[in-house]
C-alpha cells in the first residue's frame, strides 16, 4: 500500500494530477481561514483572513533568496576541498 | 535507598558489561538497560535522593521534580529507540560510549548541585566524542578532536563560573541564578549555551554530527543540546538575552540549511534552528513559554531522532551523503521515505503531528508576552523548517533527478526504531494531553483552535507553493559553507603555517647570528682560556686547593680516632661555640 502511494507520487506521469490536487488544497486552506473564529488573536495580523498563507509564501521566498544571496555574494559557500 | 534508583547508574555501570557480551546476549542486554531506566523513571516521586556530604558541601545526585522527570522520560525513551536502531551494530565500543553518554545526560538531569552536574557534563562530552571517532576515517577523527576541544573550552567556562558562584554565594545548589550580570553568571551561561549550540558557539554541532556513525549521530541529535536546554530552563529562566539569541538561532539554522548539501549537516542546522525556539522560550520565561520549551524539547528529541534515522538509513544503504549524489530512491525505499516524512511533518508542526502542539506553545508564549517581532520571526523560521526538512531534503534524496541508485530498505531493527519514533510523533500530535500533564509549570494551553489550524496550514502549504515555484534556485550545490568554525579551522592552519614558515625562518636567522657573532666570539674566548687561563690559573688553583685539603685531612685524621666520646665532645664544643656566637652577635 505504502509503496503504491509513494510510486504514484513519484511517477512523473502523475505530476499534472498532483499539481491540481495541490492547488485545490491551497484554495481550501485559504477559504477555510475566512470561516474560523478568532478569539485568541493577539495582534492585528492574526485577525486578517489568509494572513498565514500570505506570510508563509513571503517567508519561503525571502528565506530562499536571502540565503542564496548570502551564500553566493557573501562568500559563505566554498569549494568542497576548502578545509583540506 | 529502595524508593529511588538513579537511571544514570543503570547506564554508566551497565556500560562496562557490554564488551563482555556477544551476539544475541549483547542485543538483549542493550535493550534491557534502557527498558530498566524507563521503569526507574516511571516509579519516581518528587524529592531529593542520594545526597552526601563532600568537602563541606552537600552533593545531591537525585533532585527529582516535574522538570527533571519530563526530561528523564524523553531521554530514556530516546535511549531505547536509539538502541533498537543500533541493534545490528557489532561494535561494542559504540554501545559503551552511547551508554556512558546517556548516563551523563541523565546525571546532569538529576544533579541538584553544580559539582556533580559538572562531572556528568564532562562525561557527556568525552563519551559522545567517541561516537564521532567510531566512524574511523581521517575526516571524522579531525572533527571529533575539534568537537572535544570546543567542549573542553565550554567546560572550563562552566567550571570557572561555578567556582566563582560558589565563592560568592557559598551555595552549590542548582537553581535560578540572580540576574546580576556578574562574571559567574556569564561564565555559566556561556558554558550552557555552548552546549545548546547558540551562535556563534554552535559550529561544533554542524561540524561533528554529520561525521558521527549512522547510529551514533541519532544519539547525539537527542542528548547534548536538549540537556543544555534543560539546565537553561532550570538556571536561566527569563534571561532577556536568550530571547534574542534564540530568535537569531532559529533563523540562522534555516539560512545555512538552504546552502547545505550534506544531508545530515542540513538536519544538524535544523537542530540549531529548533533549539532556537527552546532558548527563546527560556528567555521569555513565562509559565506558558517555559512549558513550550520543555514540551518542544520532548517532541524535538523524537522527531529529530526520526529524521536522523531516516537520513542515516539512506547514507548506510547508498554510501552517499550529499544531496547532489542522491535522488530517485522512492522506488526502492518507500517505507523509509514514509517514516522520514512523519518526522518531516512533525518538525514542520503540521496539525496532528507533535511539533504542532509544542512549537506553537513557544510562539504563543512570546505573543502573549507582547513580543510581536519574536513571534513573527519564529513563525518565519517554521516556514523555513518545512521548506528544508519537509520538502528540500526528501525531494532531493528520494525524488528529484534519478541518481540511478537502487538501494534496499535498511535492516528491520532500523525500520522498527523509526516506526516507534513515528508512532510517538503522531501520538503526541493527536493526543497531547499526556505530554501536557508531564509539563512542570501550570499554564492552560489549547493547540487545536480553528484559526490556529488554518493559519498553520496556510503557512505550510504556501511555503510548499514557494518551494515548487523556486525549485530551480534550490538545487543543491556541491559546496561547503564557511561557518564560525572557520576561525579555529583556518586559524589553526594559519598558526601552523606561522610556526612552520615565519617563526622557523626567524629562529633559523637568530641561530645564524648567534653562531656567527656570539658563537665565534665565545670560541675565541674559550680557546684563550683553555690555553692560558685554564692551564695556569685554574690548574694552579685546583692544585693549590687540593694541596690544602690534603694537608687539612692529614691533620683531621688525627682527630677522627673513631671514639664516640671524642666526636661528642667536638660536637658539644662546636654547638656551644655557635650558640655563644649567635647570642653575642644578636645582643649587640
Amino acid at each position: 500500500m505504502i509503496a503504491r502511494v509513494v510510486n504514484y507520487i513519484g511517477n512523473p506521469a502523475n505530476s499534472k494530477q498532483l499539481k491540481r490536487l495541490g492547488y485545490i488544497a491551497l484554495a481550501i486552506v485559504v477559504i477555510a481561514d475566512f470561516f474560523v473564529e478568532r478569539h485568541h488573536a493577539h495582534y492585528i495580523w492574526d485577525k486578517i483572513p489568509g494572513w498565514g498563507a500570505f506570510y508563509g509564501f513571503v517567508s519561503c521566498v525571502a528565506i530562499i533568496l536571502v540565503s542564496k544571496f548570502i551564500g553566493h555574494q557573501g562568500g559563505v559557500m566554498k569549494k568542497e576541498d576548502y578545509y583540506d | 535507598m529502595t524508593e529511588w534508583f538513579h537511571p544514570a547508574v543503570i547506564f554508566i555501570a551497565g556500560a562496562f558489561l557490554v564488551p563482555f557480551l556477544r551476539g544475541k546476549a549483547q542485543q538483549a542486554y542493550i535493550l534491557l538497560l534502557p527498558a530498566l531506566a524507563i521503569f526507574a523513571v516511571y516509579r519516581m516521586t518528587a524529592g531529593d535522593y542520594w545526597t552526601c556530604s563532600f568537602l563541606g558541601n552537600q552533593l545531591v545526585f537525585g533532585h527529582v521534580d516535574k522538570l527533571s522527570v519530563v526530561f528523564a522520560w524523553v531521554f530514556t525513551i530516546a535511549a531505547f529507540i536509539g538502541m533498537v536502531y543500533a541493534l545490528h551494530i557489532k561494535d561494542s565500543g559504540q554501545h559503551t560510549a552511547a551508554f556512558l553518554y546517556i548516563g551523563g545526560s541523565l546525571g546532569v538531569t538529576f544533579a541538584g548541585d553544580y559539582f556533580s552536574l559538572f562531572v556528568f557534563w564532562e562525561l557527556m562530552a568525552f563519551a559522545s566524542a567517541f561516537l564521532v571517532f567510531a566512524s574511523r576515517n581521517a575526516q571524522a577523527i579531525a572533527a571529533g578532536f575539534r568537537y572535544l576541544l570546543v567542549h573542553i573550552f565550554g567546560g572550563v567556562c562552566l567550571l570557572g563560573g561555578i567556582v566563582l558562584h560558589v565563592v560568592e554565594t557559598g551555595s552549590i545548589a542548582v537553581g535560578p541564578l540572580p540576574q546580576d550580570g556578574s562574571l559567574a553568571f556569564y561564565l555559566i551561561l556561556v558554558g550552557f549555551i555552548l552546549n545548546a549550540a547558540v551562535p556563534p558557539l554552535h559550529a561544533w554541532l554542524t561540524d561533528a554530527y554529520p561525521e558521527g556513525t549512522v547510529t551514533g549521530a541519532v544519539f547525539m541529535s537527542a542528548f547534548t543540546t536538549k540537556t543544555a536546554v534543560y539546565v537553561l530552563v532550570r538556571v536561566f529562566p527569563g534571561t532577556e538575552l536568550l530571547v534574542w539569541l534564540g530568535t537569531i538561532m532559529a533563523l540562522y539554522g534555516v539560512v545555512y540549511a538552504v546552502l547545505e548539501n550534506d544531508a545530515r549537516r542540513l538536519l544538524a542546522y535544523h537542530i540549531i534552528s529548533q533549539v532556537g525556539y527552546m532558548v527563546a522560550g527560556v528567555g521569555v520565561g513565562t509559565a506558558l513559554s517555559l512549558n513550550g520549551s520543555v514540551s518542544h524539547a520532548f517532541a524535538h528529541i523524537l522527531y529529530k531522532g526520526l529524521l536522523f534515522m531516516g537520513a542515516g538509513a539512506v547514507i548506510m544503504m547508498t554510501g552517499k551523503r550529499k544531496l547532489t549524489e542522491l535522488g530517485g530512491l522512492y522506488q526502492t525505499m518507500p517505507i523509509t521515505l514514509c517514516l522520514y516524512m512523519v518526522g518531516g511533518f512533525a518538525i514542520s508542526a503540521f496539525p496532528l503531528f507533535s511539533g504542532f502542539v509544542t512549537k506553537s506553545m513557544v510562539v504563543s508564549g512570546a505573543a502573549a508576552d507582547h513580543r510581536p517581532a519574536v513571534a513573527l520571526l519564529l513563525t518565519m523560521a517554521s516556514a523555513g523548517t518545512f521548506l528544508h526538512t519537509g520538502l528540500k531534503l526528501p525531494y532531493y534524496m528520494f525524488f528529484g533527478k534519478d541518481s540511478g541508485l537502487r538501494a534496499k530498505e535498511p535492516p528491520l531493527n532500523m525500520l522498527i526504531a523509526m516506526g516507534l519514533a513515528a508512532f510517538l510523533c503522531i501520538g503526541i500530535g493527536v493526543l497531547p494531553g499526556p505530554l501536557y500533564d508531564l509539563l512542570p509549570f501550570s499554564a492552560e494551553y489549547h493547540p487545536y483552535t480553528g484559526d490556529h489550524v488554518t493559519s498553520a496550514l496556510g503557512i505550510l502549504l504556501f511555503t510548499g507553493l514557494g518551494f515548487f515555484m523556486l525549485l530551480k534556485k534550490l538545487d543543491p550545490e556541491p559546496t561547503v559553507s564557511a561557518d564560525t568554525d572557520w576561525f579555529y579551522r583556518k586559524g589553526a592552519k594559519a598558526f601552523m603555517w606561522f610556526a612552520n614558515k615565519p617563526l622557523a625562518a626567524y629562529e633559523n636567522y637568530l641561530t645564524n647570528i648567534y653562531n656567527r657573532w656570539f658563537g665565534a666570539g665565545f670560541m675565541k674566548i674559550a680557546d684563550f682560556s683553555s690555553r692560558i687561563f685554564d692551564r695556569h690559573v685554574v690548574d694552579g688553583l685546583v692544585n693549590g686547593v687540593a694541596g690544602f685539603f690534603m694537608g687539612l685531612s692529614g691533620s683531621l685524621r688525627r682527630v677522627q680516632n673513631g671514639l664516640v666520646r671524642s666526636y661528642a665532645f667536638v660536637m658539644l664544643v662546636g654547638s656551644m661555640a655557635l650558640i655563644a656566637f649567635y647570642l653575642i652577635a644578636y645582643q649587640m
